[in-house]
C-alpha cells in the first residue's frame, strides 16, 4: 500500500510539474507581446517596457521559468493586473464557493445516481430500466448553462422560490437558498453520469462467477446486490467519478456565471476578458492542484475498496 | 460386476431424484430446449458422474437443480426431488434455504468464483450465518475448523486474507470449504478440476473422495473427462445433445458400453499406458457415434528421419521476463521462464514438451520462433542460427517454421474470409499470383479435410475443430518443415481432438513435418510423440524416447506427473493416493539470482535425466 | 450458428448489420439518427429555409415574443431568432465535426502506436494523455481560445486538442487486446510486417469502437463550442452561434424568455439525438456494455 501511494504521489508531482510547464509555455506562445496586448495599441514604448519589467518578461526565458516555478510552489503567484491584489489572496477568497458547489453537486449526483444505476441494472431490459437509461441520457445531454438557465427561468423567474442572484451567506436558510439551484443544475447532470456508470458496472459484475457463487451459497438477493456486487462495482465507479470531478469543476464555471455566484469561474472569466495574465497563471496552478489532489483521493479510495491494490 | 458393497444399486429413497427434467432458454424470442427430459437418481453416499462434451447440457442440468438459471429467460419443467420434496415447486425464498445448506455447488473456475473484495473467512462464514444463524464469533470458529478439514496450510492466518493471494488449487479448496460449511446432503461439482493442473487435480479429487467418506454426502460430478469419471464415480450418466443416452455403473460402463456414442467417446479418449511396447505414434481408431462401427487403424509406419541432421537444434536456451516496479521502473525481479533448455528435433519426428502451467513450455515454443526474444542460447534451424537473423532474415526463416495455437477462435481474424486468411501468407511472401493462390487454397483445404468451397466463409461459421483445421491449413501454406503446436488440441472436445490428431499424423507421414508438440495432456502426448521432454520450472528435467519416459520415468517430478494422470479404465474408483498439498514453487526470482548449474546423466541411449536429490 | 450468419462481414458491412440489429432492438436510436439528419439538412439549406437574413437588424422589432411573422421571436437587435438558429446550426456542426474528426484521427494514431509498442513509449504517452484527461477540458479550452483569439480555426484547434486523450485511450485498449489475440501472433509467425498487422488486422477490428466514440464526442464537441460561445469566446458576432444566442437571451432573460429558450432547446435536442445515436452504435459493437458512458 505504501509503495502504491509513493508511486501515485510521484505521479502527482510529475503531473503538477508537467502542467505548470504547459501553463508557462501556453502563456508565452500567445501571438503578440502580452504587455502590448494588455496596454493596447496606443501605449507608449516606455509604458510597455515598464510593464514588461514588472511582469518579468524582460528576463531570459530560462530564468522566467525558474522564477515562475519557484513562485508557483511558494504561493507567490504575482499580483493581479486588474485589482492590484496578490493573486493567491483573490483565488483563496473565492475557492470555498467553488468547492462547496462542486462537492454538494457531486454528493447529490452520487446519492441519486448510484441507487438509480443499481436499480436499473437489476431490472435490466424491463420498463424501469429503459426509463432510467433514457432519462439519464437526456440528463447527460444538457450543457450545464442550459440546465442552469432553465432552472433559473422556472424556479427563480416564473416561480419566484429562489433568488435570481444566489450569492448570499449567513443563515442556514440563506445558504440553502443560494446553493439549491446551482447545485441541483450540476447535480442532476452528475447524477445522470453516475447512473450510467453504475448501471454498466453493475451489469458487468452481476455476470461474474462470484455472484453466482454467492447465490449458490444461499445468500439473500439483497445481500448479493449490495455486498457482493456493489462492492466490486465501486471500483470502476470511483475511477469515473474521479475523472468526472474534473468535468464538474469545468462545468461549475458556467453555472457560476448563470447564477452570478462568486467562485473560480467568475474570477476566470473576468481574468480572460481583461487579459489579466498573472491571474490566469495563478488560476491554472490552482486548477492543477485541485486535479492532482482529486487524483490522489481517487487512488486512496481504490486502496480502501480493492484489496488487490496493496499488492502492486 | 462389482465387489464393493457401497456400490450396490440405490436404496429406496434416493437423495436426489431427477424426473423428466427439461430446460429451455429463450434466445432472440425463441425457446430452445437444452436439456430434453432427462431422469436419474443419486443415492445416499453415492457419486454419480454426468459426463458429456460441450453443449451436451450437463452444466445446465446442474444449474437447473440449483435453481440458479435466470428466471426471465429460462424455463425448467419436470421434477427435481430432494429426499422426496420437489424443488421446482418451492418459492425462491424457500429455495434459498436449500442452496448452500442442503445442496451445495462448486464451479469450474476457482480463479473467478471467489469475490475479490471480501475476505476468505467471511465468504465461508456467510453460509453459516445465513443458514445456521451463528453469530460472527461462532461462525469464525466453525470456519477455521472447515478450512482445516480441506487441508489448507496455516488456516488461521488465511481467515482475513483475500482470494488474490491464493493459487488456483488453494482457491478450489476454499470453494469446497464454502460448499461443505453447512454439511449439505448433496454436493454438485461442475468440472471442479478442469482448470487445474493435473497434479493439483489429483489432490482435489482425493480431497473430495475423503470428505465424502467423512461427511457421508452424495456427489453429482460433472465432467468431460472420462479419466476423472473412472477415478471418482460409482455410476455414470452419459449426456449427448441434452439427452441422457446411457446410464450404468461406472465399471459396467467402461467394460461394456452399450450405446454407440459411449463407445465412440471411450475410443477417442487416449488411455495412459495403452501404448506400451509400441515405439511409434498411433492414430486413434475413430468409432462412428451413430453406427458404433470401429475404423480399422493402419499401422503407422515410422516417419522420423533421425539419421539426417536434425531440423531444429536448441542449445542452452534462456528466456527471462523482467518485472519492473517502483517509480523509475527498475528491474525488481525476473521470471525465469525458460532456463538452459537444449534438445534436437529431426524431420518427421514429434517431440512433446510436457509440463504444468507456468513451466515454460509455451515460452520455449515462442522463443524458437522469436515471437519472444530469448536472452541467450542458440536456436539452429536447418543449419542457420535463428537468433542471429535480422528482421528480413527472420521473416524468411519463419516461412519454414510455423505455429498453431491453443484457441482456434482467437487464432483467426474474425473479419477475413478463411480463403483470404490462408492465401495471405503466400501473398505476403510473394509465393503465388492471385489465381494460383485460389488453387493452392483449395488444395490446402482438401488436405486438412475441408471442402474447397468453404474458402469464402468467415471463421465464425466454423466449429472449433474445423477452425483448428483451418489454422493448420494456413500454417501449411508456407510449406513449413517445423510446426510448433502449442496446446493445439487442448481446447477441443475428445472426439474432435482425436480427429485433429489423426490429421496431424497423416500430414506428418505425407510431408515429413517435424512437430514440437507442446501439451499438458500426457495421455495425448503418449499417443502422438516419438520423444518426450518433461519441463518443470523452466527447465527440462527429463528427456528421452517415449517408451523410456512413460515406462521407466526417473525424475521424481516425472513420476509424480505420471501418477497424477487419471486413466479412463475400470477399477480406479477406490484407488487412494493419499492426501498431499503441494504448492508449485515460483519461477520468479530476484534480479541477482543465478540458477544453480545442473548436471545431467544419460540413463539409457537418448534418455537423459537431470540430477536430483534422491 | 453456421446457418444463421451467412452474410459476408467485411468490417463495415459487419458493423452496419450489427448496427441495424441494435437500432431495431433499441428504436430510440432511429429517432436520434433522424433528428441528426434533419439538423444537417436544415443547416445545409439554411439560406433557403430561413425566413429572414440572420443579420438583418430591425430596431423596431427587438425582443419580440413569437409571432406569426417571427416564429421564435426576435433578439435585442430585432434579428429573427429562427433564421439565426438555422444559420447557427452550421457553426455548431462544422466546428463539432471537424474538431472531432481531427481528434479521432490524431488520438487513434497515438493510441494505436502506444498500444502496439508498449513499454516505455506507452507509459509516457498514456501518462501525458491521463494528465490532459484529468485537467478540466472546458477550462483548458477556454484558456486556449482566449490566448489564441476566438476564430473558427482556433476554436476547432482548442476543442480538438482537448478531445485527443479519450480517443487515444479508446484506440489503445483494443489495440492491446487485439495484439494479444492469437491471430496477431500467428500473423507474426507467418512473417507479416508490423505495418501490415496494424493496418490490415488491427485497424479494422478497432475501427467500430473509434467510430462509436466519435459519435459520442461529437455531442461533447458541440456542447463545448456552445459553452465557449456562451462565455463570449465563440466565433465573433454578428455571426450567429447557438451559444452566443443563449448568452444574449440570458442577458435579456427578464424581457424575453423565448430568446434564451429557443437555442437552448435546439442544442439540447441535437445533443440528445447524438447521444441516442451513439448509444445505439455502442450496443451494436458490444451488447454487453449497454448504456455505459
Amino acid at each position: 500500500m505504501t509503495a502504491f501511494l509513493v508511486r501515485r504521489l510521484a505521479f502527482a508531482c510529475v503531473t503538477l510539474f508537467a502542467v505548470l510547464t504547459l501553463v508557462f509555455v501556453l502563456v508565452r506562445i500567445v501571438p503578440g507581446d502580452p504587455a502590448q496586448l494588455i496596454l493596447g495599441d496606443q501605449a507608449s514604448r516606455e509604458a510597455i517596457v515598464a510593464l514588461q519589467h514588472r511582469l518579468g518578461l524582460d528576463l531570459p526565458l530560462a530564468q522566467q521559468y525558474t522564477v515562475f516555478l519557484t513562485g508557483a510552489l511558494r504561493g507567490d503567484w504575482g499580483v493581479s493586473m486588474v485589482s492590484g491584489q496578490p493573486v493567491i489572496g483573490e483565488v483563496l477568497r473565492v475557492l470555498p464557493w467553488t468547492i462547496e458547489l462542486t462537492l454538494v453537486s457531486l454528493v447529490l449526483g452520487i446519492l441519486l445516481g448510484v441507487p438509480a444505476g443499481v436499480y436499473a441494472a437489476i431490472h435490466r431490459n424491463r420498463l424501469i430500466d429503459y426509463a432510467v437509461r433514457i432519462s439519464s441520457l437526456f440528463g447527460l445531454s444538457f450543457p450545464p448553462f442550459v440546465a442552469a438557465i432553465i432552472l433559473l427561468l422556472l424556479f427563480a423567474i416564473a416561480l419566484p422560490w429562489f433568488p435570481v442572484i444566489s450569492a448570499r451567506s449567513g443563515s442556514l436558510m440563506a445558504w440553502y437558498q443560494s446553493i439549491t439551484l446551482p447545485a441541483v443544475s450540476l447535480g442532476l447532470i452528475s447524477a445522470a453520469y453516475v447512473t450510467r456508470v453504475t448501471r454498466s458496472a453493475m451489469l458487468e459484475v452481476l455476470s461474474e462467477d462470484y455472484v453466482r457463487t454467492a447465490r449458490a451459497k444461499g445468500v439473500p438477493w439483497n445481500a448479493v446486490i449490495w455486498r457482493h456486487a456493489l462492492r466490486n462495482a465501486l471500483i470502476p465507479i470511483i475511477t469515473v467519478v474521479g475523472l468526472y470531478l474534473g468535468i464538474l469543476i469545468g462545468n461549475s464555471v458556467l453555472t457560476e456565471i448563470v447564477f452570478s455566484r462568486p467562485g473560480l469561474g467568475k474570477l476566470l472569466i473576468g481574468a480572460l476578458n481583461q487579459r489579466d495574465y498573472p491571474m490566469l497563471q495563478g488560476m491554472m496552478v490552482i486548477y492543477t492542484l485541485i486535479v492532482v489532489l482529486v487524483n490522489l483521493l481517487t487512488d486512496l479510495a481504490y486502496g480502501f475498496v480493492d484489496p488487490r491494490v496493496k499488492l502492486k | 460386476m462389482t465387489t464393493d458393497a457401497r456400490k450396490e444399486p440405490t436404496t429406496p429413497v434416493p437423495v436426489l431424484a431427477v424426473r423428466n427434467l427439461t430446460t429451455a432458454f429463450r434466445v432472440d424470442g425463441q425457446w430452445i430446449t437444452v436439456v430434453k427430459g432427462i431422469s436419474f437418481e443419486i443415492g445416499p453416499r453415492e457419486t454419480v458422474a454426468i459426463v458429456g462434451e460441450s453443449g451436451s447440457g450437463k452444466s445446465v442440468t446442474a444449474l437447473s437443480i440449483m435453481g440458479l438459471l435466470p428466471a426471465a429467460n429460462s424455463r425448467v419443467t419436470g421434477e427435481i426431488l430432494l429426499e422426496g420434496r420437489d424443488l421446482l415447486k418451492l418459492p425462491e425464498g424457500k429455495m434459498r434455504h436449500i442452496r448452500g445448506n442442503q445442496i451445495s455447488m462448486i464451479f469450474q473456475e476457482p480463479m473467478t468464483s471467489l469475490n475479490p473484495v471480501l475476505t476468505l473467512g467471511f465468504q465461508i462464514a456467510e453460509a453459516l450465518i445465513y443458514h445456521r444463524a451463528l453469530d460472527r464469533k461462532q461462525a469464525e470458529a466453525e470456519t477455521l475448523r472447515i478450512l482445516e478439514r480441506v487441508r489448507i496450510p496455516s488456516a488461521a492466518s488465511r481467515l482475513h486474507e483475500y482470494p488474490h493471494r491464493l493459487s488456483g488449487g488453494m482457491r478450489q479448496r476454499v470453494m469446497i470449504a464454502m460448499a461443505l460449511a453447512c454439511k449439505p446432503k448433496l454436493l454438485i461439482a461442475d468440472e471442479p478440476t478442469t482448470a487445474l493442473d493435473v497434479t493439483i487435480q489429483a489432490e482435489i479429487l482425493e480431497l473430495i473422495k475423503l470428505l465424502q467418506d467423512e461427511e457421508g454426502m452424495s456427489v453429482a460430478f460433472i465432467t468431460h473427462d472420462m479419466g476423472v469419471v473412472a477415478e471418482i464415480a460409482d455410476r455414470t450418466v452419459v449426456m449427448l445433445n441434452g439427452n441422457a443416452v446411457e446410464q450404468a455403473g461406472t465399471e459396467e460402463l467402461f467394460a461394456h458400453p452399450r450405446e454407440p456414442y459411449t463407445r465412440a467417446l471411450l475410443a477417442a479418449v487416449p488411455r495412459l499406458g495403452s501404448m506400451k511396447g509400441r515405439p511409434d505414434p498411433q492414430r486413434f481408431a475413430i468409432v462412428d457415434p451413430v453406427t458404433g462401427e470401429r475404423e480399422i487403424v493402419p499401422e503407422t509406419a515410422s516417419t522420423a528421419a533421425v539419421t539426417e541432421r536434425p531440423v531444429l537444434e536448441v542449445a542452452n536456451l534462456v528466456t527471462q521476463f523482467d518485472i519492473r516496479s517502483g517509480v523509475f521502473g527498475r528491474v525488481s525481479a525476473r521470471v525465469h521462464a525458460v532456463e538452459n533448455v537444449s534438445f534436437a528435433l529431426s524431420a518427421g519426428e514429434t517431440l512433446a514438451l510436457v509440463g504444468e502451467s507456468g513451466c515454460g513450455k509455451s515460452t520455449t515454443g515462442r522463443s524458437i520462433l522469436r515471437l519472444v526474444e530469448p536472452k541467450s542460447g542458440s536456436v539452429v534451424f536447418e543449419g542457420k542460427d535463428v537468433r542471429g537473423l535480422d528482421r528480413e532474415g527472420l521473416r524468411v526463416a519463419r516461412r519454414h517454421m510455423q505455429m498453431i495455437f491453443q484457441d482456434p477462435f482467437a487464432s483467426l481474424n474474425p473479419r477475413k474470409t478463411v480463403g483470404g486468411a490462408i492465401a495471405e501468407p503466400m501473398r505476403v511472401h510473394g509465393m503465388l499470383s492471385r489465381s494460383d493462390a485460389r488453387d493452392r487454397v483449395s488444395d490446402l483445404l482438401r488436405k486438412v479435410g475441408l471442402a474447397p468451397d468453404m474458402a469464402s466463409r468467415f471463421p465464425h461459421e466454423f466449429s472449433g475443430g474445423q477452425r483448428q483445421r483451418l489454422c493448420i491449413a494456413r500454417a501449411l501454406a508456407l510449406e513449413p518443415r517445423l510446426l510448433v503446436a502449442d496446446e493445439a488440441v487442448s481446447a477441443l472436445d475428445v472426439s474432435i481432438k482425436a480427429q485433429v490428431i489423426n490429421l496431424m499424423m497423416d500430414l506428418q507421414a505425407e510431408m515429413g513435418l517435424a512437430y514440437l508438440f507442446i501439451s499438458h495432456d500426457i495421455a495425448v502426448v503418449e499417443r502422438v510423440s516419438h520423444r518426450i521432454a518433461v519441463m518443470y520450472l523452466g527447465e527440462i528435467v527429463e528427456i528421452g524416447p517415449r517408451a523410456a519416459i512413460m515406462e521407466d520415468p526417473q525424475h521424481p517430478y516425472t513420476k509424480r506427473l505420471m501418477a497424477a494422470v487419471p486413466v479412463p479404465e475400470a477399477g480406479r474408483r477406490n484407488l487412494r493416493r493419499g492426501l498431499s498439498t503441494t504448492e508449485v514453487p515460483s519461477p520468479v526470482h530476484g534480479p541477482d539470482y543465478v540458477p544453480a548449474p545442473r548436471l545431467y546423466r544419460e540413463v539409457a541411449p537418448g534418455h537423459v535425466v537431470q540430477a536430483f536429490d534422491a | 450458428m453456421n446457418t444463421l450468419v451467412k452474410a459476408a462481414p467485411t468490417p463495415l458491412a459487419y458493423f452496419a448489420s450489427a448496427t441495424l440489429k441494435a437500432f431495431n432492438t433499441n428504436k430510440t436510436s432511429w429517432i436520434g439518427l433522424v433528428v441528426f439528419l434533419i439538423v444537417i439538412v436544415a443547416a445545409i439549406f439554411a439560406p433557403w429555409l430561413a425566413p429572414f437574413d440572420p443579420n438583418d437588424q430591425n430596431i423596431f422589432e427587438k425582443l419580440r415574443a413569437p409571432t406569426w411573422e417571427h416564429w421564435l421571436g426576435t433578439d435585442s437587435f430585432g434579428r429573427d431568432t429562427l433564421s439565426r438558429l438555422l444559420y447557427g446550426a452550421r457553426i455548431s456542426l462544422i466546428i463539432g465535426i471537424v474538431s472531432t474528426f481531427a481528434a479521432m484521427l490524431i488520438g487513434a494514431v497515438i493510441g494505436m502506436l502506444a498500444g502496439w509498442h508498449g513499454g516505455r513509449v506507452d507509459t509516457v504517452t498514456m501518462q501525458a494523455m491521463d494528465v490532459l484527461l484529468a485537467f478540466p477540458s472546458l477550462i483548458l479550452g477556454l484558456i486556449l481560445v482566449a490566448m489564441l483569439g476566438p476564430s473558427m480555426v482556433n476554436i476547432i484547434i482548442a476543442i480538438a486538442l482537448t478531445s485527443i486523450p479519450p480517443f487515444a485511450r479508446i484506440a489503445r485498449a483494443p489495440t492491446i487486446a487485439v495484439k494479444e489475440r492469437e491471430f496477431v501472433e500467428a500473423g507474426r509467425a507467418l512473417g507479416y510486417s508490423d505495418t501490415r498487422i496494424l493496418a490490415v488486422h488491427i485497424l479494422p477490428n478497432i475501427f467500430p469502437e473509434i467510430l462509436v466514440m466519435g459519435s459520442l464526442w461529437l455531442a461533447n464537441a458541440i456542447r463545448t463550442e456552445a459553452s465557449l460561445a456562451f462565455v463570449g469566446l465563440g466565433v465573433k458576432p454578428p455571426t450567429a452561434t447557438w451559444g452566443g444566442m443563449i448568452r444574449e437571451g440570458f442577458e435579456n432573460i427578464l424581457d424575453s424568455y423565448s430568446l434564451a429558450l429557443a437555442p437552448s432547446v435546439a442544442i439540447l435536442v441535437l445533443i440528445f439525438a447524438l447521444n441516442l445515436l451513439g448509444d445505439g452504435l455502442r450496443d451494436a459493437i458490444d451488447p454487453k456494455l449497454k448504456g455505459e458512458t
